[in-house]
């Protein structure tokens, strides 16, 4: 399946070992009623004033570990809700992961050392090769693995399960 | 050449559920045997499940729900949720663990859902938790339980494995938190990211099943897939007591490739806790000693047993009080663990002494139901995070310990060594 992508924005950078609830808190979600409401809460536990500076065009920029503690959607979905498209991180924590390529955030591996709180960036992935693109730099980087690109274009679980009714288009 | 290695107790439970040989680093679809969804996770997946346009769970006998995250109900909006989640399993014929019975991982294992060789999925990181029964229990999100729902399966990287060696024996008061926590230590909250871990060694021998189940609960902190213990006749017993007969037990192949190997001595061990906010600041206790708790957590899916909470007793007893404006709070982990605490007179003791005793289920864990500490207050717990926030105050401080040190703490109001406990909540 033939497959490229191109994303241009404005890094924010976090740190390492972003947890879930710092990403959204779990109290948020008992009293929020849906994703939207509680994109005005993403990373408040961080610093409560970066949620409303967020934009959609925003790349999340992190350290390793990015998204580890709780495996709640949530994480993922808020981030969604504000616009967000992509995250590169050095690594993901698993769940995170998987809930990303589920929802089609595009998790990029990279060297994040070294990029600049409000520089842009560019990601590029496709079918050979991916990378960020920074100033006149290109960081190499990991996209999509190929056995989920199929999941990943369609939008996520959801679009793909609604569509083939299982997984045997993957094997 | 075909790669002759032998295979780990992970590559093989995985190929006999993918319908082929799969090796660490390869994508594979695999059936799945057991799934757990918990009202921290199943309504979403009921939404997600009816927007992929299904009709029909794939197997209702293979699911349950737990509300556990929200026990009782905290809103009108919570117990709507609830609802929406008896519904959807009385029509489906999934299994319902209600408000009070308690904390899913523990329904599910008290249940005989969980048998070794097995693959369970749960919408929730604490999965990992079955690996203390030779299962492989892995933490999905929302979508993968509504797509597990729908089609009985899930899809995943056949994670490599990190064999964990634990020799020896655990000299009291350290317990078999101070062994995950001392893990902890080493290898970091990424250390195991998108890897198993096995345990194995002549120390497994010493530890009790539900001991196992603190260690294998944990690994998720150090970003574990899956925590596997090998199966024996500990394992056999514990599963016997459950009514479950069918045991498949895996062991890995002599030849088995590891990425790394690493050794426990379980009799250096000591008492250890890790300090605010890091899961994996661990120190041992006597570098924290002194310092004044308002709150003492006795609960979790990590914590909450009976045995737990009999332990963090019996250092209480020692001083016969709990240390005034300490708040206590016991959350057993589930509705059986609760009555077995009546039975043998813990519980009265306890409420007797002042302890604040909540609905079995997650309670205080998650800052989502149960006692929330104020902010700026020192907390001990015997759980598993310790993230600013976690308990539902941004400010408190969270300290993570076993039960012992837990009961030393609620004994004398300050965090000390369990050892260190004497009449009227002195430290010795
Ligand atoms: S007790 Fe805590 S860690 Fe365990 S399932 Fe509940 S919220 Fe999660």
């Amino acid at each position: 399946m033939s497959f490229e992508l191109s994303l241009k924005g404005r890094a924010r950078i976090f740190g390492d070992d972003v947890n879930t609830d710092y990403i959204i808190s779990s109290r948020r979600k008992r009293d929020a009623k849906d994703e939207q409401e509680m994109t005005r809460f993403l990373f408040e536990d961080i610093d409560p004033a970066i949620a409303a500076s967020l934009k959609p065009e925003d790349i999340i920029v992190a350290g390793k570990n990015f998204g580890c503690g709780s495996a709640m959607e949530v994480a993922v979905t808020v981030p969604r809700a504000a616009g967000i498209r992509a995250i590169v991180a050095k690594s993901f924590a698993r769940t995170f992961y998987r809930n990303a390529i589920n929802n089609g955030l595009l998790p990029v591996i990279a060297d994040t050392h070294g990029i600049k709180e409000g520089e842009p960036i560019e990601i590029t992935v496709t079918q050979a090769s991916t990378f960020v693109v920074l100033g006149d730099g290109r960081i190499p980087a990991q996209g999509v693995p190929a056995e989920l690109v199929s999941i990943f274009i369609e939008g996520g679980l959801v679009s793909y399960l609604a569509k083939h009714r299982g997984f045997a288009a993957i094997g | 050449m075909e790669n002759r290695k032998g295979r780990t107790i992970t590559e093989k439970i995985l190929g006999a559920h993918a319908g082929r040989g799969v090796r660490a680093g390869e994508f594979a679809i695999v059936s799945v045997d057991q799934l757990l969804g918990t009202d921290g996770s199943a309504p979403m997946a009921i939404d997600l499940f009816d927007a992929m346009g299904f009709k029909a769970v794939h197997e209702g006998s293979r699911i349950a729900f737990s509300c556990d995250h929200y026990a009782p109900a905290t809103s009108a909006r919570i117990a709507a949720l609830h609802e929406k989640m008896r519904r959807f399993a009385e029509a489906n014929g999934i299994a319902l663990f209600r408000v009070g019975e308690g904390i899913g991982h523990q329904r599910m294992i008290e249940d005989g859902r969980i048998r070794p060789g097995t693959i369970v999925a749960g919408a929730d990181s604490h999965c990992v938790t079955y690996g203390a029964l030779n299962a492989f229990g892995v933490g999905i999100g929302a979508s993968d339980l509504a797509g597990a729902m729908a089609t009985g399966k899930i899809w995943l990287k056949v994670p490599h494995t990190l064999r964990i060696v634990l020799t020896g024996k655990l000299t009291p008061p350290a317990q078999a938190k101070d062994i995950i926590l001392e893990l902890l230590r080493r290898l970091r909250a990424d250390g195991a990211d998108y890897l198993a871990l096995e345990f194995s060694g002549d120390g497994i021998a010493s530890l009790g099943l539900e001991e196992r189940i603190v260690i294998a609960n944990m690994a998720t902190e150090a970003g574990a897939k899956a925590a596997l213990f090998a199966f024996d006749e500990i394992t056999r017993s514990f599963l016997g007591e459950r009514s479950v007969a069918d045991c498949s037990p895996v062991a890995p192949d002599t030849q088995a490739h590891y990425i790394d190997t690493l050794t426990i001595e379980l009799a250096k061990i000591t008492p250890r806790l890790a300090l605010p906010h890091h899961v994996d600041a661990v120190v041992p206790v006597g570098e924290a000693a002194g310092r004044p708790v308002d709150m003492v957590f006795i609960g979790t899916c990590t914590g909450g047993r009976a045995c737990d909470i009999r332990d963090a007793l019996a250092v209480i007893r020692k001083a016969g009080r709990i240390a005034p404006g300490v708040e206590l709070v016991i959350t057993p982990a589930s509705r059986a663990e609760l009555e077995l605490l009546i039975a043998d007179g813990s519980l009265g003791e306890l409420t007797a002494l002042g302890a604040v005793l909540t609905t079995p289920g997650c309670g205080a864990c998650c800052g989502t139901s149960g006692a929330i500490p104020r902010d700026g207050a020192t907390v001990i717990s015997t759980g598993n995070r310790n993230f600013k926030g976690r308990m539902g105050a941004p400010k408190a401080e969270i300290f993570l310990a076993s039960p012992a040190a837990c009961g030393a703490a609620a004994a004398t109001g300050r965090i000390s060594e369990p050892s260190a406990v004497s009449p009227n909540g002195r430290i010795a």
